[in-house]
């Protein structure tokens, strides 16, 4: 995936030299190993700042909301899927976008790579499908497959649902996987067993709230817990209040996530935040038929009635 | 909203969900009477009850 770089730089130095747009999103490596940051460059000498690596795993989707510029943006298969949201939500128009797609093959997990090693990891490379971490005294070979993002590994989605051109060959879609095998788990298990899984999944949350600015569909001008008037949510680390507050921002995100996975990717503490996400994405589907963001052409699921809608939960 | 509440925890049966118009008043009636007996049979919960008084 290393490849795309040059044909990334070229593209955007390209557009900004042409004025089509006035600005372009990417990413260039960060500060440290495994977290390359979001670049925004208005000149086409930038654009020699812009990478692509196994890195590149936050969603860009998140920074055009209601910008008034022509911009262009790199775009990978699930950020191109909320862009395509974010342009049924009006928060950006289609032709305001110039949109870079990347034919992506998974992510690598930052939380799985450093569990795997206690020493501080100072330097990761990466080529074809092996990655070698490196630091003080140690070096590493590892499989790009052992470490992707979970929810990279199930993806059914890795080619752009839209764009205006292309980094590379589209890849291969992934058949046989199961995004929900976890959720599945999950649904088999008694009241009682699923209460004590969610508590100890959210136990060491410390209400950061990195998930929800992560997220590409969290545009509100106030969220919900910042609110006070009402206040929707206790603020505090009260087990009660944690849990409403994960509950509450899985089902702002219903029939509208793409499962990029930014907002695991984000959480300080690891938490598996996508196991509430998930589950409505695998109702979505099932109830509805609806997967979030391939079409601009179609009304979400909880946007739109139909006579055949079930609704044998009500009474 | 039934189907994560109850995959995360709340029993079936706790939850329920009715559309009734001001004019059904015996469905009104018979609604809750279902609604308390099932409650009931499920005793008293400890789930989303707040102990602590902060925040």
């Amino acid at each position: 995936m290393t490849a795309y770089t040059d044909k990334i730089r070229q593209i955007a130095s390209k557009l900004l030299t042409e004025g089509k747009v006035d600005m372009v999103i990417g990413f260039r490596k960060g500060s440290i190993p495994m977290m390359n940051q979001p670049l925004f460059i208005k000149t086409p000498g930038e654009a020699q700042e812009l990478i692509w690596d196994s890195h590149c795993a936050l969603n860009l989707a998140n920074y055009v909301t209601n910008r008034k510029e022509k911009i262009g943006i790199v775009a990978k298969g699930c950020d191109s899927r909320n862009l395509v949201t974010h342009i049924i939500e009006n928060k950006i128009t289609r032709e305001q976008l110039h949109i870079i797609g990347v034919p992506c093959t998974g992510m690598v997990d930052r939380h799985k790579v450093s569990a795997m090693i206690e020493a501080e990891i100072t330097a990761i490379e990466e080529s074809g499908d092996s990655i070698k971490i490196s630091g003080n005294g140690f070096s590493k070979e590892l499989k790009k497959t052992e470490v992707l993002q979970e929810n990279c590994a199930g993806c059914t989605h890795r080619n752009p649902v839209i764009y205006d051109e292309l980094v590379g060959e589209l890849v291969p879609e992934q058949s046989g996987v199961d995004p929900y095998a976890s959720v599945r788990e999950v649904e088999s298990m008694s009241p009682e067993e699923k209460w004590n899984y969610f508590e100890d999944l959210i136990s060491n949350c410390i209400r950061c709230y990195a998930c929800r600015n992560a997220c590409p569909l969290c545009y509100c001008p106030t969220c919900f817990v910042d609110e006070s008037r009402p206040q929707w949510v206790g603020k505090s680390q009260d087990p009660t209040d944690v849990r409403t507050f994960h509950l509450l921002r899985a089902y702002h995100c219903a029939g509208r996530c793409s499962d990029c996975g930014a907002c695991e990717r984000a959480c300080p503490m690891g938490i598996k935040v996508r196991e509430f996400t998930k589950k409505l994405n695998k109702d979505c589907l099932e109830l509805y038929g609806w997967e979030a963001g391939l079409t601009v052409d179609a009304r979400p699921a909880l946007d739109t009635f139909k006579a055949d809608d079930p609704q044998d939960f009500i009474k | 909203m039934k189907n994560l509440l109850e995959h995360t925890g709340i029993e079936p049966g706790r939850l329920h969900f009715s559309w009734i118009s001001s004019a059904e008043s015996t469905k009104f009636v018979d609604v809750v009477k279902k609604i308390t007996e099932e409650v009931k049979a499920l005793a008293e919960t400890k789930k989303y009850v707040k102990t602590s008084t902060q925040g």
